[in-house]
């Protein structure tokens, strides 16, 4: 069985898919780990390697999609994205709902969630999204006490998603430093499929 | 560039104000509207983008056919164009770029408007559009406000032009590409044309920012909430398949993110959630009708030649711009 690896770092859209087109018909048996390094190009490769009846599991390394795909009889490529993301994110999703931790005295509070942050990135495997609602978005905002514990932790793979209504209640679209705005679909989605812990 | 991105430099710069701006800046409009005296308002866009097909001449007819959209989508009826070309004069022979004006030409002609004149760089890559004017009735303005609960949702044109040109990109489904490319070279001025016999309550086109990213600014400016049937929806052919094997533009998921108001229903399949998002060139006008009139004008749009005219969704309530899509 042979490993092939494609990096498609760099192209511009469908430039990663018609790649792995090509690297699959190119290949009858083997394993073809296709390197993307933007979300959309990681999500389409995906699709592509569905629409084709081909699993495909992705592991973010350095902020970077390495989506590896098996092709050929006996070799099953499904596998869970789950166990293929151990390397660093794990299954774990939190919900954070207040920019301080807990509930009591606020100044306590605003000491817990930045040990919460710096203690979060020692331990393994990191979560594999941190959901940010309410005065939860404060957090990933300019200015905010743990900006360079979530920076880390977005750079090591963890995904950062900051509720959209919530940085308009609070008038921080413009101040969003790290992360990604996403709607109540996604945050629904996120929490169901996921083991949720909320803080 | 993307919905968000724009509006935070937007944001940055204080807003214009003249009496004589019946539409401007600050209510995301297609077009720029300016009364002239009471019996006549000028109305003002611009766009210009790169080759979204090989062919030079269908580019340059595509370019108008979307620079035009955006004075049907306000009521309006194009009069003057003017050129915005960047060409690379040392890579491309000249034919290419009397290719593209042609294709505008010939556009612009059947819209029955004239080109008066352009602006030529030099530039590493084409890039083509017009700089568009028409006339309209200060009170026939067509604006994204004024949608009103129960009303019906029009589409003119079928959906998943993005998708398609990656498509086209990829050597993939020629059927759906050419299909995509008739529609994009396709004026929307018939469409306009029927629907001014219909107390249409606002219009807008569906371009860059996709189906739900115009519905959005409808339903935003008109505050309510829509309803959108995902079963309705006019498609290209074969949209639904590249979609479904990720030959999805970056911009579906630029504004997919942006798009924080919208809800899917779960049976809505993902590649519909994709054309949904995907951003349209040249893509059909979007009228908010009453209910009562909503069937007339989609047969009316049938039997003057607007084949894929659909109802796709309605007005709920009043609201702040919530989509829900079934």
């Amino acid at each position: 069985m042979s490993d092939r690896i494609v990096d498609c770092r760099g192209m511009a859209c469908p430039g990663p898919v018609i790649t792995t087109k090509k690297a699959i018909e190119e290949t009858s048996f083997g394993r073809i780990t296709i390197i993307v390094d933007n979300e959309a190009a990681k999500t389409n490769v995906t699709k592509f390697a569905a629409a084709n009846e081909l699993g495909a599991a992705v592991e973010v390394k350095d902020g970077h999609y390495y989506i590896s795909i098996v092709k050929g009889a006996g070799q099953p490529a499904e596998v869970d994205k789950c166990q293929a993301t151990t390397i660093e994110a794990g299954c774990q999703v939190y919900l954070i709902t207040q920019d301080t931790l807990g509930h009591g005295s606020p100044e306590l509070g605003a000491v817990l969630i930045k040990a919460f942050m710096t203690t979060l990135l020692e331990v393994k495997p990191l979560p594999v999204t941190i959901l940010l609602l309410n005065a939860g978005v404060k957090l990933a905002a300019q200015g905010s006490p743990v900006l360079d514990q979530l920076t880390s932790l977005a750079s090591r793979g963890v995904t950062i998603l900051s509720c959209g209504t919530c940085l308009d209640y609070y008038q921080l679209k413009n101040k969003l430093a790290v992360g990604e705005i996403t709607n109540m679909y996604t945050i629904v989605e996120t929490i169901t499929q996921n083991k949720t812990v909320t803080l | 560039m993307g919905p968000g991105d724009l509006a935070e430099v937007l944001s940055k710069l204080p807003v214009m104000q003249n009496s004589n701006v019946l539409v401007g800046i600050t209510t995301s409009d297609d077009a720029g509207v300016y009364k002239l005296n009471a019996t006549t308002a000028l109305v003002q866009t611009v766009d210009f983008f790169t080759p979204i097909v090989d062919d030079p001449y269908m580019f340059g007819q595509i370019a108008a056919a979307n620079s035009l959209s955006d004075i049907y989508a306000m009521g309006a009826a194009p009069l003057t164009a003017l050129n915005l070309v960047e060409f690379p004069n040392c890579k491309l022979p000249g034919e290419v770029l009397l290719a593209i004006l042609q294709g505008g030409q010939d556009k612009v002609a059947e819209a029955g408007a004239v080109i008066i004149g352009g602006h030529t760089i030099d530039d590493n890559e084409p890039k083509y559009g017009l700089a568009v004017t028409g006339m309209v009735h200060p009170d026939k303005v067509w604006t994204n406000a004024g949608a009103q609960t129960g009303d019906c949702l029009i589409l003119t044109k079928a959906l998943g032009t993005g998708i398609l040109a990656s498509a086209a990109r990829a050597d993939l489904f020629p059927h759906g590409v050419m299909a995509a490319t008739t529609s994009m070279a396709t004026l929307n001025a018939m469409a306009k044309k029927v629907a001014e016999g219909f107390s249409i309550h606002s219009c807008t086109d569906i371009t860059g920012f996709g189906l739900l990213g115009h519905t959005y600014e409808m339903a935003a400016g008109s505050k309510v909430m829509i309803d959108i049937d995902s079963e309705a929806l006019p498609l290209l052919p074969e949209a639904a398949e590249a979609a479904a094997m990720g030959l999805v533009p970056v911009g579906a998921y630029t504004n997919r993110s942006y798009l924080t108001t919208v809800t899917f229903a779960e049976s809505v399949p993902e590649p519909i959630r994709d054309i949904c998002f995907d951003p349209q060139t040249s893509g059909g006008l979007l009228f908010a009708v009453p209910e009562g009139e909503a069937d007339e004008l989609v047969l009316a749009l049938h039997s003057a030649g607007v084949a894929p005219a659909s109802r796709i969704g309605y007005v709920t309530s009043n609201g702040s711009g919530e989509i829900y899509v079934r």
